[in-house]
């Protein structure tokens, strides 16, 4: 299932319709960028895009949906609970495997957290949260990521790294950014959200910052 | 003042006691209650820890017990509460759980007889009907957020274990080892009838008069509960638990006729039993109702009621007593102390004790009722006085206590209060077993002259008064807006 094809995206909150109706096609190989203010309805959308692809995406939620009492190694191995059997989960709470160790410790070092593999997520700063929920994604290994504002805390160079991780890994991905000069540098397709309603989608080679400003 | 509503409540049960009061048995019978008094405390004051070898055995089968019952009940709870969503299961565990702890007992006692599975199921069985309610509090304010980040393919209990389990771990670990206090102090009064644990060994000290046995059993009692965190240690439990069941005791072996026979003779209601029609139970039950159920009842609401001021009273008046707002070290100290004891002091020995030296009538039940709640709310409130900030020049002494610290504690408090409506109407029953005539009473002299039908019929007439307090208490509670965490 790389790309997809969706149609019918609504949300309404309080009675008031906040979102759509909309349809979306996206095509294998397409990097979306999802801009526009805050508000427009950008994780509104990635929400339902990951209720309508049945949580077969990848997701890094705006939230991080990280269990906080859990160590950094445990909430990224939640990312591949489906591909171990019942036993093997419940021993890696216990007492993790080395093949999985070293495959999340290498990964969290090349995000700059390896040291901080058995440490509550609770305890984290705020960036290295985010990067724990990037690594989960990166663990996870789906066809399509949705992103909702996965480097809003941090740093450029870092912010960079991820996001050619990112795109490295994932052909096709749905990510919402804030930041317009990441958003034209690493996706290939933009797509602009104003008052719940597409108001902009071109190929990034065909778009132009000033276009995008009128969506602010 | 009288405008809000918080305060009318407070002032409708007020006016509620006052007139129980004018109606209740409230009296002190003994001829020389206060030199009863006097040898009972000088009985404290020089414990002689070992005129008896069975002090320490009582100690160790209290403590088996409470390991047994309350590990059977945290682990039969946590089932439940994976279901509590079904209303049959809601049902059920708030039904297990109206019944008290000494009634499960008095009714495994007639087909398991003195057999460690009747302590066992004594307290597992309420346990888990409160554990369930808990647990199921806890998961479910959990975030489900992480639950959603597991892949579609996971196991249901892969995800549950780690999405869900891990953030209500810590809350669980703390309900569970402050239901082991709760579990202690249960397991000690079952010794009331009859099992081996130190109620018994009160009971006997007691109508021997030997007051130096037992205040050592009450100070040993002490020492456990307030060596609690020092000896009750995560990697130590599983070790506890296995070995607690080998500490039980041997009593009587299971006759299993009897079990037979109590649940398809002793407990069907007597017409039926001698199959005399509907028109005879209809007269069965009409009797039973007048002479034991409404009296029962009636008495056991009066007696309620005025526990239920006199606690909050008590409460009230106690919480200075650890405030940091108030008085100097020394004090806090010694009003620490108080307060241990008297919320470790289960209210089944406090009214024991103060019947014996009183004699009977509904007084030394009020007073029990209230130390005891009294002390766990005043507790409670003292630890809440110590998180808040008062401005600098925020007056001292009494005008500090009604002005700054009273209004703010008031609503949590009147939640406390009414969270422990249920609980002490469930006590108050229970004391009916020491000679009060509220329902316990009753059931008790029906057990005695062997009439299971009628003493089952008034356990589910009790269970049903609990249910109904309990739902009473959870309306006036979201009426007022009140929110509390369980106590016990």
């Amino acid at each position: 299932m790389p790309g997809f094809d969706v149609s019918g995206l609504t949300a309404s909150f309080g009675g008031e319709r906040v979102l759509g109706p909309l349809s979306l096609r996206v095509s294998p190989g397409e990097k979306v960028a999802l801009v526009g203010k805050s508000g427009a309805g950008k994780s509104t959308l990635i929400k339902l895009l990951y209720e309508r692809l049945e949580r077969k995406a990848a997701l890094i939620p705006q939230g991080l949906g990280l269990v906080n009492a859990l160590p950094v190694f445990h909430n990224v191995f939640l990312g591949r609970l489906d591909q171990h059997p019942t036993w093997y989960n419940t021993v890696t709470l216990m007492r993790p495997f080395k093949r999985d160790r070293e495959a999340i410790r290498s990964l969290m070092h090349d995000l700059g957290i390896g040291e901080k593999l058995w440490v509550p997520a609770a305890s984290l700063s705020g960036g290295q949260r985010q990067r724990v929920a990037i690594a989960r994604a990166l663990y996870r290994g789906a066809d399509i990521l949705l992103a909702d504002e996965p480097i809003s805390a941090l740093d450029g160079p870092m912010a960079h790294q991820i996001m050619r991780s990112l795109t490295d890994q994932y052909d096709t991905s749905v990510i919402a950014l804030h930041d317009v000069d990441m958003a034209l540098a690493y996706c290939n397709r933009i797509i602009g959200i104003q008052d719940g309603e597409i108001a902009l989608d071109r190929r990034t080679s065909d778009v132009k910052t000033a276009d995008i400003m009128t969506l602010y | 003042m009288f405008s809000y509503p918080v305060v009318r409540t407070s002032f409708i049960f007020l006016a509620i006691a006052l007139g129980g009061l004018l109606v209740a048995d409230i009296a002190i019978t003994a001829t020389n209650p206060w030199r009863d008094l006097g040898r009972f405390f000088l009985g404290v004051a020089t414990p002689d820890f070992f005129s008896t070898s069975g002090l320490f055995t009582a100690l160790l089968r209290t403590v088996a017990f409470a390991f047994v019952g309350v590990a059977l009940g945290s682990f039969c709870g946590f089932l439940l509460a994976l279901v509590y969503k079904r209303l049959p299961v809601r049902m059920f565990c708030a039904f297990i759980r109206a019944i008290h702890e000494l009634f499960w007992a008095l009714i495994f006692l007639q087909f398991f007889g003195f057999h460690p599975l009747t302590g066992v199921l004594a307290i597992a069985i309420p346990y888990a009907g409160i554990f369930a309610k808990v647990y199921s509090e806890i998961l479910e304010e959990a975030d489900p957020e992480p639950g959603r980040m597991v892949p579609p393919g996971a196991s249901a209990i892969s995800t549950f274990l780690f999405a869900r389990i891990p953030d209500c771990w810590v809350q669980m670990r703390t309900y569970t080892a402050y239901r082991l206090e709760c579990g202690l102090r249960s397991s000690a009064i079952l010794g009331f009838v009859g099992l081996p644990t130190l109620g018994f060994y009160l009971e006997s000290s007691f109508s021997q008069g030997m007051y130096s046995d037992a205040g050592a059993m009450l100070i040993l009692f002490y020492g456990v509960i307030a060596t609690m965190p020092l000896w009750v240690r995560p990697k130590l439990l599983p070790i506890y638990i296995l070995a607690a069941p080998f500490f039980l005791g041997e009593g009587f072996p299971i006759v299993w006729g009897n079990v037979e026979r109590f649940f398809t003779e002793d407990i069907i209601p007597s017409p039926l039993r001698d199959g005399e029609g509907l028109m005879a139970l209809g007269a069965w039950v009409g009797d039973v109702m007048v002479t034991e159920a409404l009296p029962g009842i009636w008495n056991t609401i009066v007696l309620t009621q005025i526990a239920l001021v006199a606690t909050g009273i008590l409460a009230l008046l106690a919480f200075p007593l650890i405030s940091n707002h108030f008085g100097g070290p020394v004090r806090r100290t010694s009003g620490h102390v108080f307060l241990v004891i008297a919320r470790s002091t289960p209210e089944y020995i406090l009214a024991y004790i103060l019947l014996q030296l009183w004699g009977p009538s509904m007084l030394p039940a009020v007073v029990a009722l209230a130390i005891h709640n009294g002390g766990i709310i005043g507790h409670l409130l003292g630890r809440q006085t110590n998180t808040l900030q008062l401005r600098p020049d925020a007056p001292s002494g009494f005008d500090r206590y009604s002005w700054e610290l009273v209004p703010r504690l008031y609503r949590s408090f009147l939640a406390f209060l009414f969270y422990r409506w249920e609980i002490i109407m469930r006590e108050t029953a229970i004391l009916g077993i020491l000679g009060i005539f509220t329902l316990g009473f009753y059931v008790d002299s029906a057990i005695q002259n062997i009439q299971f039908d009628r003493a089952m019929f008034l356990i589910l007439i009790t269970a049903g008064l609990n249910i109904g307090v309990d739902a009473l208490g959870r309306l006036i509670r979201r009426k007022l807006a009140l929110q509390t965490m369980p106590t016990c």
